[in-house]
């Protein structure tokens, strides 16, 4: 209609300024991701010691404090280079860019080193038992996360070797490494629950 | 009143002038359109009627599950068939005709109302449409797959919350679970896909004037119900995620064999479930809001209310979950929250009745289709929060629980209460889409027929529920009390087969000799009948600025705009 | 195959209508007296809103031709009116919300007699399997008197406590006049309890979807004077009488030679099967295949050529038995008493 755009009204000069598509979107992201998470956290809580049979959480695992703290630190050197960014220091964004990386796959790298010790070293599977099941899909739910966020995190360090990354996708950068933040502070709830809490519920026995 | 020139007014399968010089009309390029587009329109109406299409089916069968009911002892559908009619209506009406009907509307609607030129993730937008059909097809896909049980096909027969352990490998052999538990976990991503691009959309990309106070209802009831969905369909996929990894690698979540509890499958079923039938009720509040005021010539009454009304259900439904779960030994303490939670819910559902009441008082109300259907939501509608109210109270629900009383509760919210918004939103929206008016007398006989036998075949199954009929029930003896309700309530599918009838027909024979509708047929006031009917691919020629919620109100009563009160 | 019930005495009338406004037992009538007030505010409400509805419709639709200019005023909203539609509600919110948590705690957690009968019920797909407790055995320690299957019988004016279990998948304990219904839910022990003022045969029904043969999961629970009970209970741990006919000799060998003792109980023999139904008494019941048949010579006779003639889907299989077999099995079963 052509005659809408005709002011009927005092003009308000007030700017018209929405929240970026980007930032909604990956927000939604989360909040619909942390819905998912919760349900696999609630079931592990209720599942705590409950377990009929060994082997128990007490007696297999250990802590996985470096690779926790490379996935937390990751969270760090990401914030990092985007600071590197905003500043155009294409450089220096490379570099904490590529060590957020390394970082997140060190922590990949550990989880699929523990997972094989748990399987064939002490013979903890999804289906041994109630806490098999729980720890797996928790943890392992968690993992795809972090996978697809080093999926994205490459696809920006090619882009960004190849000389493609400019100013105008700094949003985009951000994004992803809201992303990154929201996997890596998940772990912190993961962590607490899966390492230091359930191993004091249930059958106490010495580590195997 | 003039409003515009109509030289941009096409047929929607036609290729408005941005693409200048391709052939309108052959079959190869309707295909083509429909396959490739991104059009939030063209994507709308192919929701739309997708889920008009499942409607069919899945009304054929609950048509067969009657007749089988309408005398004892019958013999016309053998128990597995019938167990498997049941899930499969009930599945198909919530996930294949509920959803995407309801973000058919949202998906058609939500970017022309606030002024944008389509949503805010066009492709993303077509994901969550293709991802919904391919739901549908692996779900009714089922019934052709491999021998099952009985060698009768593989559909689904554990009922359309597929309680554990009924759902392990144990109870139920075959791929029965997996086929439900795949379609819906599909079409649960193609839900959350819509969901986060209409919350993107309505938040990002509203035209300049809009805040969000000045949004229509109809836009900010799909807000809310696009955020529920995104908190709750996430714990369906969770519980169905942990239900194949029981059923397929050996984990024991609901395997109460090996340590696991049937009764977690239901929290977290329900945690979904219960939000997710205030999704689909709604955006049938959403459609009321938009049409009582148009008919009654009168804004909404309290607009902040029915805001903040929306905003206090939905965050009060996401914690009322176990009141489906009354019967399964809950504490007394445990049961009292629930039902506590649940009549509290009915406080902020009850003001919005009050609220359309209350537009339509000192109205001048025009009684034609779209409004015929919202007045009879109302009355059904009261009568559904009633018997809600009802089951809320846990020793009232001990008795009713699993009865025919909650089949009857649920189909007066879901029939007379959402598809009669459907069915009003329909009539009121399809001059707009289609450039043409639906036929009125064509248009009664489909009201008349479908309220008679609504009513006919639900109301009875109130009286069933009291007298102790249990559902999911494939037969009954007779002397139980049960037989002459269960004969009416059948009956009464004729006449709501009749009118879904006329409605179908209206739709088809009103595309090509539906009276020419123009832009603004209803005399309306938001802004997609500011544009031609249909609109053009771009909606808008140019981008609109709004000063109040009602900006063509302001634009025809310039000497008494909205924006002076709001 | 009807579903309906060999005779009943007259002293204990068949109840088969279940209507939970019409109930016969102290839970059931405290469901009954908060559902009533319910159903009432409801109605009212009911009265009231349709009234206001057919009110505005009938008083402010507009008449006459349309006339665009003459627009009704413009009302906004009022705070008042929103106030007094949102305090009334929530008034009578208050009120809903006392009665039922105090019916529920009547309910659930209602003191159990000493005297009371203990009873537990298994359920499996599709029947239900009854235990009756030793008397004088320690509360939280079970000890089984003896059990029979999809019919209990207890004494009228006394409290029943139930214990609820499965053996399966969920099923749902539901005799309406009795009480409102509980789950079955395998892993776990739920409760329930009755204490029927009348005498008479209640109709039960399982009440959560179970599987192919959800439907015709009946359940009797027999209410009778306290002696006719205790009649009832030596009657039922009295191993039943040796058959005496040369059919029904020939049929216990039948019912021995076959794998019928895998699965099924009869006491006073070595058959001690616990898959399917105790039928130490089956020729006392009311009806066979839990409720699916009178329990008469001709239902006994198709069910044992093959049960799935009368419940397909039911998880005993066809025993394969000759025309003779089934007769000489049937004349067996009959003297179960």
């Amino acid at each position: 209609m052509e005659f809408i755009n005709q002011p009927t009204a005092p003009e308000e000069e007030i700017p018209w300024r929405l929240p970026s598509t980007r930032k909604a979107g990956m927000i939604c992201l989360i909040i619909t991701e942390s819905a998912l998470f919760s349900i696999f956290v609630v079931a592990f809580i209720f599942y705590m010691g409950k377990s009929q049979n060994g082997p128990y959480p007490s007696q297999i695992l250990e802590a996985p404090w470096l690779a926790s703290a490379a996935l937390i630190g990751s969270s760090f050197t990401i914030m990092a280079a985007e600071y590197f960014l905003k500043r155009n220091n294409r450089a220096m964004f490379n570099v904490w860019w590529i060590i957020t990386v390394l970082l997140g796959a060190y922590f990949l790298g550990f989880t699929a080193y523990e997972w094989h010790d748990l399987i064939y070293e002490k013979h903890l599977t999804i289906s041994t038992n109630i806490f098999g099941a729980t720890f797996y899909s928790l943890v392992g739910l968690h993992a795809s996360h972090v996978i697809i966020g080093l999926v994205l995190l490459t696809i920006v360090t090619i882009t960004s070797l190849r000389n493609k990354l400019d100013h105008a996708h700094h949003e985009h950068v951000e994004m992803i490494s809201w992303y990154w933040h929201f996997v890596d502070w998940v772990w912190v709830i993961v962590f607490t629950l899966v390492y230091i809490l359930s191993p004091r519920y249930g059958i106490q026995l010495p580590p195997v | 009143m003039a409003h515009g020139s109509t030289a941009l007014s096409k047929e929607y399968i036609e290729v408005a002038p941005s693409s200048p010089g391709q052939e309108k009309g052959s079959l190869t390029r309707i295909v083509q359109k429909m396959v490739f587009t991104v059009d939030h329109k063209v994507l709308g109406l192919m929701y739309i009627g997708s889920g008009l299409f499942f409607f069919v089916i899945a009304g054929i069968m609950a048509a067969l599950i009657r007749i089988q009911l309408a005398v004892p002892n019958n013999h016309f559908l053998e128990p597995d068939v019938f167990n498997r009619f049941f899930t499969m209506h009930g599945t198909a009406m919530v996930f294949i005709v509920g959803m995407p009907i309801i973000f058919g509307f949202a998906n058609y609607l939500v970017p022309i109302m606030i002024g944008a030129r389509d949503m805010a993730y066009p492709r993303m937008n077509a994901f969550g449409f293709w991802m919904f059909f391919f739901s549908g097809f692996l779900l009714y896909a089922s019934y052709f797959a491999g021998p099952g049980l009985y060698n009768a096909g593989s559909a689904p027969d554990v009922g359309w919350f597929a309680y554990s352990p009924l759902t392990s490998r144990a109870f139920s052999r075959g791929h029965s679970s997996d086929y439900w538990t795949l379609a819906l976990f599909s079409g649960g991503i193609g839900s959350i896909a819509t969901a986060i691009n209409l919350i993107v959309t309505t938040v990002s990309l509203r035209c300049k004037g809009m805040t969000l106070g000045r949004m229509p209802l109809f836009v900010w009831t799909f807000l809310v119900v696009a955020f529920l969905v995104i908190i709750a369909m996430p714990p369906l996929a969770a519980c169905q995620i942990m239900l194949l990894l029981d059923r397929y690698l050996g984990a024991a979540f609901f395997d109460t064999q090996n340590g696991g509890s049937a009764i977690l499958w239901q929290h977290f079923f329900w945690i979904f479930g219960h939000p997710e039938v205030y999704i689909l009720i709604l955006p049938g509040f959403a459609i009321m809001n938009e049409i009582v005021p148009v008919f009654s010539r009168k804004p909404i009454f309290g607009y902040p209310i029915m805001v903040a009304a929306n905003l206090m259900i939905a965050f009060i439904s996401l914690g009322v979950w176990a009141h489906h779960m009354f019967t399964v030994g809950m504490s007394s303490v445990g049961n009292a929250f629930f039902a506590i939670t649940t009549m509290l819910v009915a406080v902020p559902t009850g003001i919005k009745i009050f609220n359309w009441l209350g537009t339509m008082h000192g109205g001048k109300i025009r009684l034609e289709l779209p409004m015929l259907f919202c007045i009879m939501f109302l009355f059904q509608f009261l009568i559904a929060g009633l018997t809600g109210i009802m089951l809320a109270v846990a020793p009232f629900d001990w008795q009713l629980s699993d009865s025919y009383f909650v089949v009857a509760h649920f189909h007066y919210v879901l029939i007379g209460g959402l598809l009669f918004t459907i069915f009003a939103g329909i009539y009121y929206w399809y001059p707009k889409a289609f450039g043409r008016m639906l036929d009125n007398k064509l248009g009664h006989l489909h009201f008349w027929l479908f309220t008679i036998g609504f009513h006919v075949t639900f109301f009875p199954q109130h009286i069933s529920g009291f007298l102790g009929m249990p559902r999911r029930y494939y037969t009954y003896d007779a002397g139980r009390g049960w037989d002459l309700w269960n004969l009416i309530s059948t009956i009464g599918v004729l006449f709501q087969a009749l009118g879904v009838f006329f409605f179908v027909l209206n739709l088809v024979w009103s595309y090509w000799k539906g009276r020419k509708a123009g832009d603004d047929p209803w005399d309306a006031w938001t802004l997609e009948w500011a544009t031609t009917s249909p609109p053009p691919d771009y909606n808008f020629e140019h981008l609109p600025v709004v000063h109040s919620r009602r900006p063509l109100w302001d634009l025809k009563h310039p000497d008494d705009p909205d924006w002076k009160y709001e | 195959m009807a579903g309906t019930f060999s005779g009943a005495r007259a002293d204990e009338p068949l109840r088969p209508i279940a209507n939970m406004f019409d109930p016969l037992s102290k839970p059931a009538e405290m469901i009954h007296d908060a559902s009533i007030i319910t159903l009432i505010i409801c109605a009212i409400i009911f009265l009231i809103v349709t009234g206001m509805l057919v009110y505005v419709t009938v008083k402010y639709r507009s008449r006459g031709e349309i006339d665009e200019r003459k627009e009704p005023p413009q009302i906004y909203g009022s705070s008042q009116i929103e106030l007094a539609w949102t305090v009334i509600p929530i008034i009578i919110t208050v009120v809903l919300i006392l009665i039922t948590t105090r019916t529920i705690g009547e309910i659930q957690d209602h003191p159990v007699p000493k005297d009371a009968v203990h009873i537990r019920v298994i359920g499996h797909q599709w029947w239900w399997e009854i235990h009756y407790q030793k008397p004088g055995a320690k509360p939280d320690e079970w000890v089984t008197d003896f059990t029979i299957a999809n019919e209990i019988h207890v004494p009228v004016n006394k409290h029943t406590e139930i214990t609820l279990e499965s053996a399966d998948v969920l099923h749902s304990f539901w005799v309406a006049q009795l009480n409102g219904k509980t789950d079955l839910i395998p892993g776990l022990k739920n409760h329930t309890w009755i204490e029927p003022r009348a005498t008479g045969v209640f109709f039960g029904n399982c009440a959560e979807y179970c599987g192919t043969q959800h439907a015709n999961m009946q359940l009797k629970v027999v209410v009778q004077t306290q002696a006719d009970y205790d009649a009832w209970v030596l009657a039922q741990k009295t191993p039943p009488p040796a058959p005496t006919t040369a059919e029904a000799i020939a049929g216990k060998k039948v019912f021995y030679a076959n794998s019928c003792v895998n699965c099924h109980k009869v006491d006073g023999t070595p058959a001690a099967g616990v898959f399917g139904p105790d039928l130490t008494h089956l020729a006392t019941r009311l009806t066979i295949g839990a409720g699916i048949a009178k329990n008469n010579e001709d239902s006994l006779r198709t069910w044992m050529h093959d049960p799935a003639t009368l419940k397909p889907g039911v998880l005993m299989p066809n025993m394969q038995l000759t025309d003779k077999e089934v007769d000489e099995v049937v004349a067996y079963l009959m003297t179960l008493k």
